[in-house]
């Protein structure tokens, strides 16, 4: 988009109202097809700075990488299982490949991929190794080959720190969404870099964003303690999932398998479980002594682990509040973001980050 | 954010009418007004927030580390006790919403303060941290014993009730601020964020640019079909539906849960290229085509009946898209003219059969190859084996399962009604071979 002056007849104020008119149209064109109204009457749901790969189901330790910043904030499994990738305060991402043999020192082979301006917020891998999708405090979001760490699209559009991503489980598999501190959550095409769809209807922070299992929507967490499920083919946002109890923000989000349940972390140490579809709460989890900062569905949809500031991952079955929490992790700083590995059901990992 | 809302219950607590209910109280030689038990705060919270014990707990204990409501006769336990412990709430001045940060400067004043009232009687997390402020702030040291000392003197001029209350109050105050060791520290909230949106909208100036591409994606967000609500949500709630049995967290999993029972036996029978599928597995498979690629053992069946077919170059097709636009960029050129030779070049080895319009365009883009090239020929190809996948899913797979269903959505396709009548035994070799 070339930098061109004002043509004539236009004015700054003119070129605003057109936006605002253009704006409240496209409201007004997603209500006439809101024909759900309310929603619930017409369906009867380290101090150190170390990157730890768990096995959480015997609660080993597989892999310790000592970061050399001191805050973590970012990690991601690759698809294949062989790498992981983290970076945080350092501005970037870096990709270490694993292994077993314990002679073999992972941070000296570590590869920088990504180079932000600011912080890294989170990473992923798209459908194989070579390639990292990563968010940041900057606003941008950006799309990196590992290999040559080239810049292969970047996504600009946030107007503020972009905090959190999700890749889409789509046939074709070729958009994200990512939240940030605009209040905004943003649909991308990652091929042509381009915003697809926007919804803003937070009041604060966006703190994580997941895509429903079949990528025809996505929940989004926020500082302003409600949950909300956004339809992309109907455009809108369509469920909130608050309650007046709950007045402390939310931090994360994940859907369990077929997507009925909602499981969400919150600063108020608690985990509540919502119906999707009903819009209501089927249970809150007990446990942890601090803030639950990060919550993951592993992938065969048996169990979900939570990680907090209480310096433990806390793996759980279910929903029911009287079955206790099946594994407990401990660790020794609070928990960033963990990640069940793809290709086995029991495998964490999770950044580490000093008090 | 959250303070707010915090702040408006405790504001709603604190109402004369509707509020938690406060008496005057007698500790030790002293009387406290407005003092409140534990007890009736809990109570207040449960019948006003509609919630149960536990939830009560946790949003009081919250509310009381916060350091909006103070306990008075442990003031270092910031839990909520649901019994007759007295608890008072703190005076708006020292609410965390003030936002003015806990200075250094004003901890050493307290901490020279307390010193001087119970003459050299700190606790030992407190007398660590006056000697650390005693070097960090040596210079202006003399300023800090002669602000303690005033307002010592200051508040010994107050009425003795006053003085105690405030006493407490300021207490409470720092016990929030500077735990103590082993204490839960809720001021910190985590890192800065780098930008301020609020910031930004006052100060920035939009642009022409800035709203001319607002202009721009308004536009075309409103030329974008968009559809009902109650369509999309539908197909949402099918999804839930379909997927219910195989969520094993709402309906639980065969024969155990192995982070339950410690028997891993689920995941030995589900490993990725496992010898005999489960039965729920294989259904999972006619859900949908990508369901079927997407799970290793899937895809293999596939690629073993598309052989049968003499068609498994298709699946190598795709496969080696898939390759390409995720793989390492600097091996984009060589990728994409292996491709070339091997499936589309006229004579090649894997020819695949794809329209002459799509043909034409993938051959010009390889001309100047990028990751996106063959985009518009996997596509086709992908359609493609998807109509056979359903077919395959019908027919072989569950034999039983919504044969009839499927058979009406081929029967409507005429392309596959050759294959209706060849029937297939389970591994793979046809029992008869009637074509029509």
């Amino acid at each position: 988009m070339a930098n061109e002056g004002l043509r004539d007849n236009e004015t700054l104020s003119s070129l605003k109202n057109e936006s605002e008119t253009l704006k409240c149209k496209l409201e007004e064109e997603r209500a006439k097809l809101h024909d759900v109204e309310p929603f619930l009457s017409v369906f009867f749901f380290q101090q150190d700075g170390k990157v730890i790969v768990w096995d959480a189901f015997t609660t080993n330790k597989e892999h310790a990488v000592t970061m050399p910043c001191t805050w973590v904030m970012a990690c991601a499994y690759a698809p294949s299982g062989c790498a992981i990738a983290c970076g945080g305060l350092d501005n970037k991402c870096s990709v270490y490949p694993l292994t077993f043999d314990k002679n073999e020192n992972m941070a000296a082979k570590k590869k920088s991929v990504a180079m932000h301006t600011n912080y890294l917020s989170a990473c992923s891998f798209t459908n194989s190794d070579m390639q990292i999708l990563t968010s940041s405090g900057d606003g941008t979001c950006a799309l990196w080959d590992v290999e040559s760490g080239q810049l292969l699209q970047s996504f600009h559009g946030h107007a503020a720190d972009v905090l959190c991503l999700d890749l889409a489980p789509s046939e074709t598999g070729n958009t994200f969404v990512s939240g940030g501190c605009d209040k905004k959550a943003m649909v991308w095409d990652l091929r042509s870099g381009q915003c697809i769809q926007s919804f803003e209807t937070h009041d604060s922070d966006i703190n994580s964003v997941r895509y429903y299992p079949s990528g025809d929507a996505f929940a989004s967490a926020s500082d302003d303690a409600t949950c909300r499920l956004y339809d992309l083919r109907a455009d809108r946002e369509v469920a909130i999932y608050s309650k007046e109890s709950i007045i402390f923000g939310a931090s994360s989000v994940d859907f369990s398998l077929s997507g009925r349940l909602l499981f969400t972390g919150y600063n108020d140490y608690t985990i509540n479980v919502w119906d999707v579809l009903k819009g209501t709460r089927v249970s809150i989890l007990f446990g942890h002594e601090n803030r639950v900062s990060t919550l993951r569905v592993s992938p065969d949809g048996t169990a979900f682990c939570s990680g907090s500031w209480d310096h433990t991952l806390r793996v759980a079955v279910g929903h029911q509040r009287t079955r206790p929490p099946a594994k407990f992790i401990f660790h020794s700083g609070p928990e960033r973001p963990p990640q069940f590995i793809k290709s086995s059901a029991t495998a964490i990992i999770h950044a580490d980050s000093p008090c | 954010f959250t303070i707010i809302k915090v702040e408006a219950l405790v504001l709603e607590m604190q109402d004369p009418d509707t509020g938690v209910k406060t008496q005057t109280q007698r500790l030790v030689i002293t009387t406290i007004p407005h003092a409140m038990t534990g007890h009736d705060i809990l109570e207040w919270i449960i019948n006003r927030l509609q919630i149960l014990d536990e939830e009560a707990q946790n949003i009081g204990n919250l509310v009381v580390q916060y350091g909006y409501i103070y306990p008075l006769q442990e003031p270092k336990n910031i839990i909520l006790r649901p019994d007759g412990s007295l608890y008072r709430f703190q005076t708006p001045y020292f609410w965390p919403t003030q936002q003015w940060p806990a200075e250094e400067t004003d901890y050493a004043i307290y901490l020279a303060k307390k010193n001087i009232r119970k003459k050299g009687v700190l606790e030992d997390y407190e007398k660590e941290n006056y000697n650390i402020l005693n070097i960090r702030l040596n210079h202006k040291w003399d300023f800090v014993i002669m602000q303690a000392k005033e307002q010592y003197r200051a508040g010994k001029e107050r009425k003795k009730a006053d003085r105690v209350v405030f006493e407490f109050q300021e207490r409470a105050y720092w016990l929030v601020h500077r735990p103590p060791p082993g204490a839960p520290n809720v001021i910190d909230y985590g890192l800065d964020r780098f930008s301020d949106p609020n910031e930004n909208q006052v100060t920035q100036k939009k642009t022409f640019d800035v709203y001319r591409r607002e202009i721009i994606f308004n536009q075309h967000s409103l030329m974008k079909s968009r559809v009902k609500s109650s369509v999309s949500l539908g197909g949402i709630v099918k999804y839930c539906e379909q997927y219910f049995n195989h969520d094993p967290i709402m309906t639980g999993c065969l024969p155990s849960n192995p982070w339950l029972t410690d028997d891993t036996q689920f995941w030995d029978l589900n490993a990725p290229l496992s010898e005999v599928p489960t039965k729920l597995r294989v259904e999972r498979w006619t859900f949908s085509f990508r369901e079927l690629l997407s799970d290793p053992r899937g895809r293999q069946d596939f690629q073993l009946f598309l052989r049968k077919e003499f068609s498994g170059e298709n699946l190598a097709f795709w496969e080696a898209c898939e390759d390409l636009k995720y793989g390492d960029q600097s091996k984009v050129k060589e990728k994409a003219e292996e491709v070339y030779k091997t499936f589309l070049a006229p004579g090649a080895r894997r020819w695949i059969n794809i329209d002459g319009k799509t043909m034409d365009i993938t051959v010009k883009g390889l001309k100047h190859p990028h990751r996106y090239v063959l985009d518009a020929a996997q596509s086709h190809i992908y359609m493609l084996m998807k109509k056979v996948s359903v077919y395959i899913c019908c027919c072989v797979a569950l034999p039983s399962l919504r044969l009839l269903d499927a058979m009406w959505g081929l029967n409507k396709n005429p392309c596959f009604h050759i294959y209706l009548t060849v029937k297939y035994r389970s591994d793979w070799s046809p029992v008869s071979a009637d074509t029509d």
